[in-house]
């Protein structure tokens, strides 16, 4: 096996495999980051709505919490299929990246706006209170109250969240879409050894995760000590 | 005309009704204390007339004007001209304590930045908490939170300040300090309605005393004819268990 991963090595590390690789890693970074911070933006827009009582928004509620509740139980290959199913005929053409990117918004938005929502409820009711009482709007108190004092019991579950949807992504392949492990399958299937093949795949991983973990760690330090 | 007119206020919580008809008009710059024991209804009448648990029944004057608890500009005026002290202080627990006292007047009532900042120092030199100007909330003493509290009260210049049990929660070294700031207050000419446990400093400030038991008000007098002497049997019983010890 060494001799075999010895004697690929040269041409496995040529300009045009790496610059590959890149590319994959590029897609899965973008699924994720679009992904998740389309997640983050509807998911705290679904959470507010879902906090707020006025019997208004009433059904909005219902519906959303259906959705929720709905994305949240499926796996997310067959979110992917679905996706794909019913976006092919409406957009001929739509590439095999943007379905993708669209099915880990639709799970990213479900997942996070829970995230969001339990994060928004660890705010003591008093402090909204206070803030009526000194006659904060609903957005005032969301934005000058609530949201600053819930970052730090949102971030960590989220930013966990993304990590994992970072390796989530793979499922992507089965779809067709050449990020890292569809890249890493084609690699081998061009005659390279699998555990010089695979194991490329997994530092570039590693590469795309560990900083996110580290940011998310010194992030979640920061608020922690505001 | 009264400064503050209470006529029939009644509400609860759910199908509890804990503030069963109260009527109690409040003059301008009068002192009114309630008391009463647990459960009376006092908080609940403090809440009720901020809004925070909205009147089922009964009308609230202000200044002769009805509040209407049901429209934002209305609750939005009143709670432009009135002011309330919680229990649990409610600071912001995200800001300093100089941002607690600026933010309302700077950010809701859009007062320009210095003069917010110059006058929420006033205060909290004021309450003796200008040299904690910089911490958060959470590094203070639950006595220096409250004085911070009655500060951020104030900076929105109420014309009616309410105060909820704002010594309960504290250590009782601390009810003093408390109790000296709002002592200190009741020169300023601003109404206020205390709910209070410390009879000493209920029969030193207030003007007038009111009993009050199961959500409705039992007697209204001078805090000499309410703790010497009362007249309803509630009253006095009330009056003698507490002042016994």
């Amino acid at each position: 096996m060494f001799e075999r991963i010895l004697q690929d090595a040269p041409q496995f590390f040529a300009g045009s495999n790496l610059l590959f690789i890149a590319q994959a890693m590029g897609r899965t970074l973008a699924m994720t980051l679009i992904g998740c911070g389309v997640g983050m933006v509807f998911g705290l827009l679904i959470a507010v709505v879902r906090i707020s009582t006025t019997p208004l928004l009433l059904p909005l509620r219902a519906l959303l919490v259906l959705y929720v509740e709905t994305f949240r139980r499926i796996p997310f290959l067959v979110i992917l299929f679905i996706v794909m199913f019913v976006i092919e005929p409406l957009i001929p053409g739509a590439s095999l990246l943007s379905i993708a990117t669209v099915s880990v918004c639709l799970l990213s938005t479900a997942f996070l706006s829970e995230v969001i929502r339990s994060g928004l409820e660890s705010v003591p009711p008093q402090q909204i209170e206070g803030a009526r009482s000194l006659n904060f709007t609903f957005m005032q108190s969301l934005f000058m109250v609530i949201l600053p004092q819930s970052w730090k019991v949102i971030l960590p579950p989220a930013a966990a969240f993304i990590v994992m949807f970072i390796k989530d992504t793979s499922l992507a392949s089965q779809l067709g879409v050449v990020e890292l492990t569809f890249a890493g399958k084609m690699l081998v299937n061009r005659g390279f050894s699998p555990v010089l093949g695979f194991g490329a795949i997994l530092v570039a991983y590693f590469i795309l995760s560990y900083p996110l973990s580290r940011f998310a760690a010194y992030l979640e330090k920061r608020l922690a000590s505001s | 005309m009264h400064h503050l007119e209470i006529r029939g206020l009644a509400t609860g919580y759910g199908a509890q009704q804990v503030l069963k008809d109260v009527t109690l008009p409040v003059d301008r710059g009068e002192v009114v204390s309630l008391i009463g024991p647990s459960g009376s209804g006092k908080s609940t009448l403090l809440r009720a007339l901020i809004g925070l648990t909205p009147p089922t029944s009964g009308e609230v004057f202000v200044g002769g004007s009805k509040v209407d608890y049901s429209s934002r500009a209305s609750l939005r005026q009143l709670r432009d001209r009135m002011s309330i002290v919680f229990q649990q202080y409610n600071l912001f627990q995200n800001m300093t304590v100089l941002r607690n006292v600026t933010i309302t007047p700077l950010k809701i009532k859009k007062r320009p930045a210095a003069e917010c900042e110059r006058e929420a120092l006033q205060w909290l030199e004021r309450v003796g908490m200008a040299h904690k100007h910089d911490a958060y909330p959470d590094k203070l003493s639950g006595g220096q939170q409250q004085r911070v509290a009655i500060a951020r009260a104030l900076a929105t210049r109420p014309e009616i300040l309410l105060l909820d049990e704002v010594t309960s929660a504290l250590d009782p070294e601390r009810v003093n300090e408390v109790l000296d700031t709002i002592r200190g207050l009741t020169s300023e000419g601003i109404t206020m309605i205390i709910v209070s446990h410390e009879m000493a400093f209920v029969r030193e400030v207030s003007t007038r005393v009111a009993m009050m038991d199961e959500g409705r008000i039992v007697e209204c007098g001078s805090p000499q004819q309410i703790f010497g002497a009362p007249l309803q049997e509630r009253t006095r019983e009330f009056v003698s268990k507490i002042l016994r010890h």
